[in-house]
């Protein structure tokens, strides 16, 4: 259980971080330049950081599984 | 090794540093080569290339360690690598012909690398059918490691030979000396820092999803031996 608060905590920080990054960003005018491709980049990550944290909850449910045998 | 937790904190680091790197770093425009943004496409649809190919080697080596050694690990390690592998190669297929629609006018041109990955790919499905068709699980992995093994060699004239042999529209295969599909030429270093990382990232990924499928077959195994 320990690894996967482990690798949680890690992804939830860099999320935190391109929402961070994403609100600065966003009042300097940087997503919107370059013909809004900062706008794919945002997609792209949440998807990215989406389907890892998917993949972490069915590591997790398989450990339990594992457990339980 | 499977159940480690730090090979998955790097991928998600490396394939996060794509994401975004991917998008930022600059992109050379050599003279005659009118890829403009699309090579970024380098970070995402060449390396599910590279991943299937590292997971259909790892196939291969348990297909042939489960004919030295029958045992159902060496088969569930074979199998789910080449699902994985086999997906990765679908989802390399369809981005190159999203890719190919807007660089080559067309999502499918027959271009010859294209045409053999779609053949590999195909030979590949076989295997899926072949396992499926056999009601012996025994059976199922002892012809299916036979099949994995021809399958693999199969990739060599369908991706590196036969593309090499004729023009190609993939980068690189311009008349007779190309190797189709990179052309270190058109590359530059600041596209190779985020390439390489893209390649290993990816893979890994391709990697957690294939130990969480063997571990659901074990359990499988489990449940099966305790209720029958």
């Amino acid at each position: 259980m320990d690894k996967i608060k482990r690798i949680a905590a890690t992804i939830a920080f860099a999320i935190m971080g391109v929402f961070a990054e994403a609100q600065t960003a966003s009042s300097d005018g940087i997503m919107k330049s370059n013909g809004k491709i900062y706008v794919v980049m945002a997609v792209v990550i949440v998807i990215v950081a989406g389907l890892f944290l998917y993949l972490l909850n069915l590591d997790g449910k398989i450990t339990k599984l594992e457990k339980k045998n | 090794m499977i159940r480690k937790s730090w090979w998955k904190i790097l991928a998600f680091i490396l394939l996060m540093y794509v994401s975004i790197m991917g998008f930022l770093v600059d992109v050379p425009s050599p003279p005659g080569v009118p890829l403009q943004q699309s090579i970024r496409n380098l970070f995402f649809h060449v390396p599910m290339w590279f991943g299937m190919m590292v997971l259909f080697t790892v196939s291969l080596v348990y297909a042939i360690k489960y004919l030295q050694k029958p045992n159902s690990m060496n088969d569930y390690y074979s199998l789910e690598y080449a699902r994985t592998g086999a997906v990765f190669g679908v989802l390399g297929l369809t981005t190159g012909a999203i890719w190919a629609n807007y660089q080559w006018g067309a999502p499918w041109s027959g271009d010859p690398k294209q045409t053999g990955a779609a053949i590999a790919i195909l030979i590949y499905f076989a295997y899926f059918v072949l396992r499926g068709s056999l009601n012996d699980d025994e059976k199922k992995a002892r012809i299916g490691a036979v099949y994995n093994i021809f399958a693999f060699f199969m990739l060599f004239p369908t991706l590196w030979i036969l593309p090499r042999l004729t023009e190609s529209l993939h980068p690189g295969g311009q008349g007779s000396d190309g190797n189709p599909g990179l052309n270190p030429k058109d590359s530059s270093p600041e596209l190779k820092m985020v390439f390489w990382p893209a390649v290993i990232g990816w893979t890994l990924l391709a990697v957690w999803i294939t130990t969480l499928r063997i571990r659901v077959q074990i359990l499988n195994e489990k449940n099966q031996s305790y209720n029958g």
